[in-house]
């Protein structure tokens, strides 16, 4: 990608004297992981567009210590949310918007009791928002008559009851939105979940990647929709194990919606 | 001599709810062995949970075949229980059916009983079947072998017999009815028993009454033997589902709880005008609070609580991804383990005067392996999946949390990914200064 984005640090903000209308938490997945990189550029590709006055942490970022609390580090857990905590009300943030389920659903429910209170959304609402409100028009029709298939993300679905906005936006792109056998509550893990994207898994017939993307699979889509870095990654691992990378496409709503406009 | 039967029911009727009592206190004390948690919040929540939830059975419902069936035993066994008033005011009075001067409204009644009945009989039969001859894959998993799979089948059993015991009991009582035989005043529909009541045509009126007293007394002993054996089994849900459900999350799956231990230590460490020597005086004496959860008291007590509210139906276990792929992890052997430690427990302390005295085992290794807490996804498919709203993520949660924060035992993966958050504030070895590079990629 070679589209010059329009990025700004809290750091510039403060130093011009004025607040954003909310702040985009890239994730660790988003800053460093080379697939989750992209998807952090379509989404910034879309604020441009609908001119919203957004602002990033930048190196001043650092993990919200989610993935250290599933894993049962809580002291690191806790040290890391103090430590942004303390960052974040230091810049009077109100509102926050993250492309990573996980960084959605930590800040959100577990940084309140530790005295971080913020209005916290997922970027699939965001930009739900944002086309709701007209800021974003769709013109194209890159994915008309295309099939795509939205797996929900468990930190968004089931830990959030977060379900039809991402399918809201998928909607816009006019596709063919189908669903899996399971989806929503009954939705099948990615397998990545519970810091289980940084270890192997126990002794198995079977990786639950594999699993999913045969789920998946069954409907014939042309592209995997996903709302999280981790799932993304995971799917895509999938698609490359079942032989279909050919044909099938894993891609972020953000994605399809940059590419949709 | 002529109130011997009021006596003996009023002996039978004593003991067998002095015996139900005295386990209630006991399930009770076992259950308060857990920490204290804070459960006081959002009440209307918590009652409409219960009430949509445990009343209305909105979760079985989920599987249809499975929920219609279990709504019919369900509403089977309350509105039945309503004729367990009656039986109860005649043994005890001598009397026979002591209601049948409603009328028309008796009719009704015992109508319904006895349909409700029937359809009971053919709901234990093809839960019977699912269990034993079609074998459902839930049914079958290892943690299901022995006790658990005898106890699940001798519930039907029960149930099948205290059923069959009833509508006996009536088309006897039908028969003696007709007969014009004394004290069996003529009132009651007998839509089903009337079905049976041709088996005893040729029998004669002494026999008759022999036959109804018999099954009149095995019904209600066999109730009250029900009613003790719900402590010995995984049956305690028709109890239990109630309570559970209004103790039950009511927050959103997926926030964690913080421990409130750590939080003082890192605000300790994070504030710059702490004193790092006077912290040690104001330690309070005895030992430093445990991180985590290695045996069932360190768990909280509406974990307990679950444990014992388990029935075992595996729900959980079947929509579990990493059992599904094979993993030994089972949702529903974590809350199976934690119930039966907690039993132990229980019976180490009953065994001791009051005391629980040390016996080398604990709930992580003896009954719950690291292999099985780390396959965990922390997806909340099996929260998700529970009919009576068991949370057996958070066990695994708390578990974890010890093998961490108390014995470092984190597979090495983790430890690296955990040391990356330390020294660069990501789970991967990057430069922090980096993080916005994917701006200009």
């Amino acid at each position: 990608m070679s589209e010059q984005l329009k990025v700004k640090t809290m750091e510039q903000f403060m130093a011009e004297g004025k607040q954003p209308e909310i702040l985009f938490w890239v994730g660790s997945a988003g800053s460093y992981d080379d697939r989750a990189k992209k998807i952090s550029r379509a989404f910034v590709k879309l604020l441009n567009k609908a001119n919203v006055d957004f602002a990033v942490l930048g190196p001043e970022e650092s993990s919200t210590g989610d993935v250290a609390k599933r894993a049962g580090n809580e002291f690191l857990f806790q040290m890391q949310a103090m430590m942004n905590i303390e960052l974040l009300n230091g810049y009077e943030i109100k509102r926050i918007v993250t492309c990573d389920p996980h960084s959605f659903n930590t800040l959100k429910n577990e940084y309140p009791g530790l005295g971080g209170k913020y209005d916290v959304i997922h970027h699939t609402q965001y930009l739900k928002e944002l086309l709701d409100s007209g800021r974003l028009v769709v013109e194209g029709s890159e994915y008309k008559g295309k099939r795509i298939t939205f797996h929900d993300p468990c930190y968004l679905g089931r830990a959030n009851n977060v379900y039809e906005a991402p399918r809201e936006v998928l909607k816009k792109t006019n596709a063919d939105l189908v669903e899996m056998k399971r989806h929503k509550q009954t939705a099948l893990c990615c397998g990545a979940g519970g810091a289980q994207m940084f270890k192997e898994p126990e002794k198995g017939d079977m990786d639950i990647n594999i699993l999913r993307t045969k789920d998946a699979l069954e409907t014939k889509p042309n592209i995997i929709a996903t709302g999280c870095p981790y799932c993304n990654t995971m799917m895509t691992d999938g698609i490359k194990a079942h032989e279909k990378e050919d044909t099938v496409t894993v891609l972020d709503v953000a994605e399809l919606l940059a590419n949709s406009l | 001599m002529h109130y011997l039967p009021n006596i003996i029911f009023a002996l039978a009727l004593v003991v067998g709810v002095g015996f139900f009592v005295r386990n209630i206190k006991k399930l009770t004390r076992n259950i308060k062995l857990g920490k204290a948690v804070d459960v006081s919040n959002d009440k209307s929540t918590r009652l409409k949970n219960m009430t949509r939830i445990a009343l209305g059975q909105s979760k079985m419902v989920v599987r249809p075949v499975a929920g219609f069936l279990h709504v019919i035993v369900y509403v089977g066994f309350i509105i039945i229980n309503i004729e367990v008033l009656e039986i109860i005011i005649d043994g005890l009075f001598g009397t026979h059916r002591i209601f049948a001067f409603m009328g028309g409204f008796y009719d009704f009644l015992i109508g319904s009983f006895e349909i409700l009945a029937f359809l009971v009989i053919v709901a234990v039969v093809i839960f019977w079947l699912r269990r034993n001859v079609i074998r459902i894959q839930r049914f079958l998993k290892p943690e299901m072998k022995g006790w658990p799979k005898k106890d699940g089948n001798l519930i039907l059993y029960i149930e099948l017999v205290l059923m069959f015991l009833f509508l006996t009991m009536n088309a006897v009582d039908l028969q003696l009815q007709e007969l014009g035989a004394a004290h069996y005043v003529k009132a009651g529909a007998y839509p089903i028993s009337q079905f049976i009541a041709p088996l005893f045509d040729s029998v004669g009126e002494s026999t008759l009454v022999i036959f109804e007293r018999t099954a009149w007394w095995l019904h209600i002993l066999g109730i009250l033997f029900f009613l003790n054996y719900l402590y010995y089994s995984k049956h305690l849900h028709i109890l239990l589902a109630f309570p559970n459900t209004y103790y039950g999350r009511v927050n959103p799956q997926g926030e964690f709880s913080n421990l409130d231990a750590v939080t003082k230590e890192v605000k300790l460490m994070m504030d710059p005008s702490a004193d790092p020597f006077a912290a040690t005086t104001e330690e309070p004496e005895g030992e430093p609070e445990k991180f985590g959860a290695s045996d069932v008291m360190d768990l909280n007590w509406v974990q307990l609580l679950n444990a014992y509210t388990c029935t075992e139906c595996g729900r959980c276990t079947s929509e579990c991804p990493a059992n599904q792929t094979g993993k030994k992890l089972s949702p529903r052997k974590i809350m199976m383990d934690t119930r039966d430690r907690l039993e132990e427990v229980g019976a180490n302390i009953d065994a001791n005067n009051g005391e629980f005295v040390p016996d080398g085992k604990q709930l992580l290794d003896d009954y719950i392996t690291k292999e099985e807490l780390w396959a965990c996804t922390t997806c909340n498919a099996c929260v998700q999946a529970c009919p009576v709203s068991i949370d057996p993520l958070s066990i695994i949660v708390e578990m974890r949390r010890y093998l961490v924060m108390e014995q470092s035992a984190a597979p090495m993966e983790l430890n690296n990914m955990m040391s990356n958050i330390e020294n660069n504030g990501a789970p991967w070895p990057y430069n922090q200064m980096d993080r916005l590079n994917w701006v200009n990629e």
